[in-house]
């Protein structure tokens, strides 16, 4: 046969591998797990800690809206009630940190039970508006429960503990939460790749012929959204934890603002925009914060560039950059 | 309990409630048009409140003056928005724009903090509303009064224009089948602009009226949208008469509520909510089923 078709060509091409989503994912996990490892040479401890939490952070929020096509615009509630959980658990009862994290994803699961079942009954803005909503009566609840929480204070000197290990600097600390945020990220990725993803993404793209198939769409969206926020939780509990407070800003609406933002500009529906897009967003704070201290104009800029320019987000860019020939997913 | 306190606090959540019907019917206007929530509106809001403070504060003029300029100066401000960045993104998903606003939210409240600080500025309420009116069993305060009043008057006012003029009509044909309206020959762009503006000055006169009750500060307007996103889920994203109604509801239950159960005051907003989200998701006023 003379005649060749295309994926044939595109086989040959290379290394002779099948430089097929595979492929790309091995070379974006073993990169992404070395630049985690060396990231605290190259920002000092407590930002590395940062990027890899808010990337955990941006992934769980990808996680619904990227494969559920639901917008949750009130995050922050997950991510706070993580880092308040953790806190008040590790403060009360000097358990090891990992229990205390743990602790975290739990309140934030059973938080976003009740709210993703009266969330879910609504769809695109009117979702976006519903959890947002939601998501400031937490701040309010929070805000008045002064005895658990400390109001407007919040929670400060919460310790981290590991039985045999001395975590108090910053740096230990961070490698310590590694793993974790690891595991976070893996489960991300199997769910998105699993069954269950699977129908997520058919529902996203067609909720009534998903529902005619006989899929009871309600009940996937809403385990969606708690493992969404089991997630946020995971990572808000380990920020707590990491930088020993919990504070009302973190259960704040500029916090599920900011978090959106890091998830588009990394690019909808691809995990590893999220932590690309958390790294650029962080980073670019932290070189700016040397200059000037208007963060809600500089965050508020970038958001209205992006939305404008860049709504397709980085990742599939860079897919395209690197790979001419491989046409990238529609969005 | 007296009834007396009972009424007083009836009154004070008709205040708040002036205040959520005047935000959620500018949302509703603009949302009906243009299928834009507009996150900036709290952010208007409270540039509304400044425009008059920098009124009185630069140029000297009163109250009654501002309650005309500011909202039309921030009206202007919100058709320049407009026509420079949210009409790129009317044909792509509404929530391109809810991002959008919400960007130029943090930009404008940072900005204003960084001019004016988060120290609130006083505003002083006009002589002629100064003091209290006796109402049968307690006094209550005159310019409080007036502030019912206003925006009931602007409310009734906005619902007479969408309800029984040819604007109202071109913008409720609009509302409920764009495409069908253009092909009737309906320029319906050309009504996009104003559209917006309005609204946005809705959300402006707000503002004014609230300068002289609450401190003039850059995060004015950063809880009250919050619970106008509330409000206009419980009346009906669109819904005219629902964003009225279900903002003085709102406004009403929220400060009886209190009485009974005070820690929950500011949350009481968010449980009615969750009960019309189970009740009726469409929201009192809402047509559509999602």
């Amino acid at each position: 046969m003379t005649r060749r078709t295309e994926t044939d060509l595109n086989q040959d091409r290379g290394l002779g591998v099948r430089w097929n989503g595979r492929a790309w994912n091995y070379v974006a996990v073993l990169f992404s797990i070395v630049v985690a490892l060396a990231l605290p040479q190259f920002v000092y401890p407590a930002l590395a800690l940062d990027i890899l939490l808010w990337g955990l952070f941006a992934v769980a929020v990808d996680l619904l809206l990227g494969y559920g096509g639901l917008l949750s615009f009130g995050h922050a509630a997950y991510w706070g009630a993580g880092a308040y959980g953790a806190a008040i658990v590790s403060h009360n009862l000097r358990i090891p940190f990992p229990l205390a994290a743990l602790c975290g994803v739990v309140v934030a699961a059973l938080l976003a039970l009740p709210i993703g079942y009266l969330s879910i009954r609504r769809r695109g803005i009117y979702f976006a508006m519903v959890t947002l909503a939601f998501a400031q009566m937490v701040f309010y609840l929070f805000n008045e429960a002064r005895a658990i929480t400390g109001g407007e204070n919040g929670l400060q000197g919460v310790p981290r503990i590991l039985p045999g290990l001395n975590l108090d600097a910053s740096i230990s600390f961070y490698y310590a939460a590694l793993p974790f945020v690891l595991v976070g990220m893996w489960f991300a990725y199997r769910v998105v790749h699993s069954p269950f993803g699977r129908v997520l993404v058919s529902i996203r793209d067609n909720e009534a012929r998903a529902q005619a198939l006989g899929y009871p769409t309600h009940r996937y969206k809403l385990i969606a959204f708690v493992l969404s926020a089991g997630l946020a939780g995971l990572a808000g509990a380990l920020f707590s934890l990491g930088h020993g407070f919990a504070s009302l800003d973190q259960v704040h609406w500029t916090t599920s603002g900011l978090v959106v933002l890091m998830t588009i500009l990394g690019g909808i529906g691809t995990l590893w925009g999220s932590l690309l897009g958390a790294a650029l967003v962080l980073l670019l704070r932290d070189w700016l914060s040397a200059f000037t201290d208007a963060y809600g104009v500089i965050t508020g800029a970038i958001f209205i560039v992006v939305v404008l320019n860049f709504r397709r987000g980085l990742w599939p860019r860079l897919r395209e950059l690197l790979s001419p020939r491989r046409h990238s997913e529609k969005i | 309990m007296e009834p007396s306190f009972l009424l007083l606090q009836l009154f004070n959540g008709l205040v708040n409630g002036a205040f959520y019907a005047l935000l959620s019917l500018g949302l509703a206007v603009i949302f009906g048009m243009l299928r834009v929530v507009n996150f900036a509106h709290g952010a208007l809001y409270m540039l509304g409140a400044f425009a008059a403070y920098l009124l009185l504060q630069e140029l000297q003029i009163g109250f009654w003056l501002s309650l005309i300029l500011a909202p039309v100066a921030i009206g202007v401000l919100g058709m320049m928005l407009e026509r420079t960045l949210i009409r790129r993104l009317y044909n792509l998903d509404p929530l391109y724009n809810f991002l959008l606003t919400f960007g130029l939210t943090l930009l404008i409240q940072d900005a204003m903090r960084l001019r004016f600080g988060l120290q609130g500025q006083p505003y002083p309420a006009p002589s002629q509303l100064a003091g209290a009116t006796f109402l049968g069993t307690f006094a209550y305060p005159t310019y409080r009064l007036f502030v019912i009043v206003f925006s009931l008057v602007i409310c009734v006012a906005v619902y007479y224009v969408i309800e029984r003029t040819r604007v109202g009509m071109v913008v409720r044909a609009a509302t409920e089948k764009p495409q069908l309206t253009r092909a009737l020959g309906i320029n319906v762009d050309r009504w996009v602009t104003p559209v917006f503006g309005f609204g946005v000055a809705l959300a402006a006169i707000g503002g004014v009226l609230a300068a002289p009750m609450r401190n003039v500060e850059p995060l004015m307007g950063s809880e009250i949208i919050i619970l106008t996103f509330a409000v206009v889920v419980i009346g009906g994203l669109g819904s005219i008469l629902g964003a009225i109604v279900a903002g003085f509801l709102v406004g009403v239950l929220a400060s009886l509520g209190s009485v009974f159960f005070p820690p929950a005051t500011d949350a009481l907003a968010f449980v009615l909510m969750a009960v019309i989200l189970l009740v009726r998701p469409a929201g009192l006023f809402g047509s559509e089923v999602r």
